[in-house]
């Protein structure tokens, strides 16, 4: 008798709110279906960073694993090694020239591409298609289009400055001292402007027309609708553009490979981890720049990911 | 509507120059991976690498295809495993994390996106260490459950949004009719889910075939995909270039043909991987 009533009550309350009843048992399975994926990811990314801490201050070097904690002293060689010192350089012009280059192409090919032109689908899709090809075939290709040598040896896009009587801009593109990976970040760029330039075209297109239509009413000349209404509507994009360009360019690896190899002149952080823990066995100094390299990753996206998600939750 | 019809006539037709000029920029190194595979033997020769074939030759395109042909098919027994397991498990992730959510789902999510962004430096010691020990080290089996693991964040994320837009009303009326969260899943939402499968299998596809980091570090040298004997190939001093670009064509041919087919899911995917919808 008490049981029946029991249940009948259960019965009512669950037909009032689905959604209550719902959120006792059955989310239970929802945690069962996402923990194998949950698991991975907790082993993989997180597990393995507190794993590849630990080695950055052990003294591994050679292939037996070695423990033996050392405190920062993996961290204190990387401050005063000159093979560094080159890489962070080269990370920052990469950066400069790769986020600045994105930028500024992406954002005049979308303010061209809003001012509805005819064929612009074509041109979309065929400032994007960088996007669909490997870094590994962009650098294969870009390096004979760069190829440095001078002279009657004159090939690629030196040539074709020559020909074209544009002398003036040959030069020895990534053989060129200091700025030689500025050369690699021109065909990064050539490969991410598209994606940028989709980040603004559709920033431009949730500006209301209306309201570009009120200061024009107004009085505002074009420049003026772009310079005060626009842009500063754009700065949430520009904001997520280099955020997502900004870390990527701290991640380069892969473009620099098989653009110009490993040669230190172009070494960057993600590089020498590489060598120096897979070929020359320094493992606890490779974990020491993968550390380094995650927190200057983290310290850009962690804000980011909380403000969107917020942004998120509250849309 | 009339602001945009008044637009189109206003525009100026100076637009052209700029594009058409940035177009070039784009299509260069194309035209040259075309142009010179094209050409002879004979006929290939840094020096008038501009010059148009005098005729159509697949010399370097045969050459190519003989050095990279085992390793196209090795990186299509990679990646197609990859894609559809990272499909199907980042729909059901995306399906509990937006319509069954849990205590903690909030916190789980943020968890989850950050491996999307780490560089995976800070991970291979170990990677390495276990895939050896569990004797996955070198085989194509090791490789695929990387991108699968790897690929959960961004797989997540975007069947999350896709089905966070589907009406709560639907799962409810599901549910008051009886259904389980197996059965809301398979009969209200995996019909609706085509969209958002081809959105992530693209993009998996494409990432996973674009993939070099993990591929170099796992996989020997019979095993290795398209991108690591291409690298290879372009390091050696034996192999002319003509047949490098032919060969970095070869190894493009399937994400470009993508592109072209599906790049309106393509770009999706990418705009989603921005946190941007």
């Amino acid at each position: 008798m008490t049981a029946s009533v029991v249940a009948e009550t259960e019965i009512l309350a669950s037909a009032k709110s689905p959604k209550r009843k719902r959120f006792r048992m059955e989310n239970w399975w929802g945690v069962i279906w996402v923990l194998p994926s949950l698991l991975a990811v907790m082993l993989f990314v997180y597990g393995f960073i507190i794993w590849t801490a630990r080695v950055s201050v052990s003294a591994w070097k050679g292939l037996t694993p070695d423990y033996t904690y050392v405190g920062a002293e993996n961290f204190v060689n990387l401050a005063s090694d000159r093979r560094f010192h080159i890489d962070i350089t080269n990370t920052i012009i990469f950066t400069i020239v790769f986020v600045l280059g994105c930028l500024l192409i992406g954002l005049g090919l979308a303010l061209l591409l809003d001012k509805g032109i005819r064929a612009e689908g074509f041109y979309r899709s065929l400032f994007l298609f960088p996007m669909a090809i490997s870094f590994i075939v962009t650098g294969v290709v870009w390096r004979w289009l760069m190829n440095p040598a001078q002279g009657d040896r004159l090939s690629g896009l030196n040539l074709l400055f020559h020909n074209l009587g544009l002398d003036f801009l040959i030069n020895r593109w990534y053989a060129t001292p200091t700025w030689g990976i500025a050369a690699v970040a021109i065909a990064a760029v050539w490969q991410m402007s598209g994606y940028t330039m989709a980040l603004y075209l559709a920033g431009l297109r949730a500006v209301p027309e209306a309201l570009r239509e009120a200061a024009r009413v107004d009085g505002a000349s074009e420049f003026q609708v772009y310079r005060r209404v626009v842009m500063p509507l754009l700065w949430p994009v520009t904001l997520s553009a280099v955020i997502i360009l900004g870390h990527s360019s701290l991640k380069v690896f892969d473009l620099i490979i098989a653009m110009v190899g490993k040669q230190v002149a172009l070494d960057v952080p993600a590089i020498y981890m590489w060598t120096t823990t897979f070929d020359g066995f320094f493992f606890g100094r490779g974990a020491a720049i993968g550390m380094v390299l995650l927190v200057s990753v983290a310290v850009l996206v962690i804000p980011y990911l909380w403000y969107s998600l917020r942004q998120d939750s509250e849309g | 509507m009339t602001a945009q019809t008044a637009g189109v006539h206003r525009s100026r037709k100076w637009v052209y120059i700029p594009l058409t000029m940035m177009a070039l920029f784009y299509l260069l190194p194309m035209f040259v991976m075309l142009n010179t595979g094209f050409k002879s033997f004979e006929e290939v020769s840094l020096a008038t690498m501009w010059e148009l074939p005098s005729s159509l030759s697949l010399d370097n395109f045969t050459a190519a295809w003989e050095i990279l042909s085992p390793n196209v098919w090795n990186s299509l027994k990679i990646v197609i495993p990859a894609a559809t397991i990272s499909s199907v498990l980042g729909s059901i992730n995306g399906y509990v994390l937006s319509k069954w959510k849990f205590p903690g789902a909030n916190i789980v999510f943020p968890v989850l996106l950050f491996g999307m962004f780490i560089p995976y430096q800070s991970i291979l010691i170990p990677l390495v260490d276990v895939m050896s020990r569990i004797g996955l080290a070198g085989s194509i089996w090791g490789l695929i459950l990387v991108h699968v693991i790897y690929g959960i964040p961004i797989t997540t994320l975007i069947f999350r949004n896709y089905y966070a837009a589907v009406p709560d009303s639907l799962i409810e009326a599901a549910t008051v009719d009886g259904a389980g969260i197996w059965q809301v899943y398979w009969r209200v939402l995996l019909p609706l889910s085509i969209p958002a499968f081809v959105v992530v299998y693209i993009w998996q596809f494409t990432s996973a075939w674009n993939d070099f980091l993990f591929a170099v570090l796992l996989t020997s040298t019979q095993n290795w995909p398209v991108t690591v004997a291409l690298n290879n190939m372009a390091g050696s001093q034996i192999i002319a270039w003509n047949v490098q670009m032919a060969g970095s064509f070869l190894a493009a041919i399937p994400t470009l043909l993508i592109y072209i087919f599906l790049g309106r899911y393509f770009l999706r995917g990418m705009m989603t991987g921005a946190l941007k919808e």
